[in-house]
């Protein structure tokens, strides 16, 4: 059938989204916190997909194509594993057609 | 003296609302937005409900960004293989005065704002709130990341969204409870207006609201699809803990459902828009902050103003409403010169005297009854195999009793009857 299409890469789909990059990370993760965690919820539930586990049981983060949604916190079941705010004024995620 | 008489966080419905109302006694009020733009970082559902409007822009439907009015609304029961669907249709809700509409947030919140500039108010975009300015406990004002950015006003209302970081800090939110919250996520998808029209058998302006039980995986929630003028919105929202747990993500069950042999032909050959997500307040009264504090209130979904439940599933018009109602007091506390929170405390109560608190009071216990595991694991497979068995023809054996199926459905789905007479007599006092 035409519409079995291949499924989009999480590359093209969040490439759908326009985002205004402010060289500060508004959301900062303690990577050494992160090692003793053993659920990783954020890895799942992030719906921008940031959090990537890395083989030495960290957590690489990046903050660039964040929705500002702020499940990542919410799901943290880890005091102080991630500190987040609002970027600045103006950058950040522009939504358009939601 | 105060820079203003009154500072809205946020140019959202609830703040938008709040700023028309101040702006028209004559205030001088700053609304403060830290997108580009109204409505740039705001997603939802997508149906908005604007009754509530008739008093504050009569006839608001003749310029109100929509993209569609809602005169088809079903509610569909999935499990993976089935589909119920009871369709509502009515040609009342594409006229004058309309009911819901299918809107995109930047076109609707932007117009909003609109008036809040028409009326007055002073819009500044892309500045971020930071924090609160006290005096002796009195919220006197706010800080932004703009230079010199401090911000004094008699009032802040507060409508700084789901998050509110200005209610947590003003210590209004007890504490916060990932179990109150749902991940909204949805796809824009662009289709010929004339595709739409004929897929979801509509014309015109008119447009269908599908809401869907049993098409979210393994997590409790509900997903929808909705059309837009030459686009459809296909989303879930989805109980934070449980997403969690169950280690799907978000884009791979909108992937699912966009597969389903009910929905499939609905979306395909659909081009990806725009794919976004948003955190919804979903248990309503139960995670309520308090609305009120000296010098401040919230509105909107910073006072979890959302009702999700199940067969009424709002937001916009609780924003809007609470908003209005935050403008309001904020105009009788800074008449009166009284900024305390006895002085706002009309805010609260035409809250309570209004839908607004009302609806929530009433539906109290819909969210959680909704988002039972039984309700969303159990209930759509029973009743869509009760219905699969009442249709099928089993010649040469005899029609089974109604009765008799529906017993054996019961138990193969795993549910008691004295369960099913609990969450029934639930479902009565909820929702009747």
């Amino acid at each position: 059938m035409s519409s079995n299409r291949l499924p989009l890469s999480f590359e093209e789909r969040i490439g759908t989204v326009e985002f205004r990059i402010h060289e500060q990370a508004h959301i900062v993760v303690d990577s050494a916190i992160c090692r003793d965690c053993s659920t990783r919820d954020c890895v799942v539930a992030c719906p921008a997909n940031l959090f990537v586990p890395t083989a030495d049981g960290g957590i690489v983060f990046n903050y660039e194509q964040c929705f500002e949604c702020g499940t990542c916190y919410l799901v943290c079941n880890k005091e102080g594993a991630i500190s987040w705010s609002y970027p600045e004024g103006g950058h950040g995620v522009v939504f358009r057609h939601t | 003296m105060t820079d203003v008489d009154v500072i809205v966080v946020g140019a959202g419905p609830a703040g938008a609302c709040a700023a028309i109302e101040a702006a028209r006694a004559g205030l001088s009020v700053v609304l403060l937005e830290r997108g580009p733009f109204p409505g740039s970082k705001n997603m939802y559902g997508g149906v908005v409900y604007p009754r509530i409007l008739d008093g504050l822009i009569p006839n608001w439907w003749d310029e109100a960004p929509i993209q569609r009015w809602v005169t088809r609304r079903s509610t569909m029961l999935l499990t993976d293989t089935q589909a119920m669907t009871v369709d509502f249709r009515t040609e009342a809700w594409g006229k004058p005065p309309y009911n819901g509409a299918t809107a995109l947030r930047p076109d609707f919140d932007h117009w909003l704002a609109g008036h809040a500039e028409s009326a007055g108010a002073q819009l500044l975009c892309s500045t971020t709130v930071t924090g609160l300015l006290r005096d002796d406990g009195r919220v006197v004002g706010v800080r932004t990341d703009r230079p010199d950015g401090e911000l004094t006003a008699k009032v802040v209302i507060a409508c700084d969204g789901v998050n509110s970081f200005l209610a947590k800090e003003a210590g209004l939110y007890e504490k916060v409870d990932a179990g109150h919250y749902t991940l909204g996520v949805k796809e824009t998808l662009s289709l010929p207006k004339e595709t739409i029209d004929e897929r979801f058998n509509v014309r015109g302006r008119n447009g269908v609201d599908i809401e869907i039980l049993g098409g979210t995986g393994g997590v409790n929630g509900g997903a929808f699809v909705y059309t837009n003028l030459d686009s459809i919105a296909v989303g879930m929202v989805l109980k934070l803990p449980k997403l969690a747990a169950q280690k799907t993500r978000p884009e791979e069950l909108i992937d699912r459902l966009k597969h389903h042999a009910a929905i499939e032909p609905l979306v395909a050959d659909a081009t990806l828009v725009e794919y976004s997500a948003h955190l919804i307040p979903e248990a309503g009264l139960a995670m309520m902050p308090k609305m009120t504090t000296a010098g401040m209130l919230v509105a909107g979904d910073a006072a979890a103003m959302c009702l999700a439940a199940g067969i009424w599933l709002e937001g916009v018009n609780f924003a809007m409403g609470s908003g209005m109602y935050a403008g309001q007091a904020a105009v009788e506390a800074v008449r009166a010169g009284d900024l305390s929170a006895t002085g706002l405390a009309g805010y609260q109560r035409r809250l309570s005297d209004s839908y607004v608190l009302r609806d929530h009071r009433k539906l109290h216990r819909a969210p959680a009854l909704v988002l039972s595991d039984r309700v969303q694991h159990r209930y759509p497979a029973m009743v869509a195999n009760t219905v699969e068995r009442m249709f099928r023809v089993e010649n040469p054996s005899p029609k089974p009793g109604l009765r008799k199926i529906f017993a054996q459905e019961r138990r193969r789905a795993g549910v008691k009857l004295r369960q099913l007479g609990r969450d029934g007599w639930a479902g009565m006092r909820t929702f009747g």
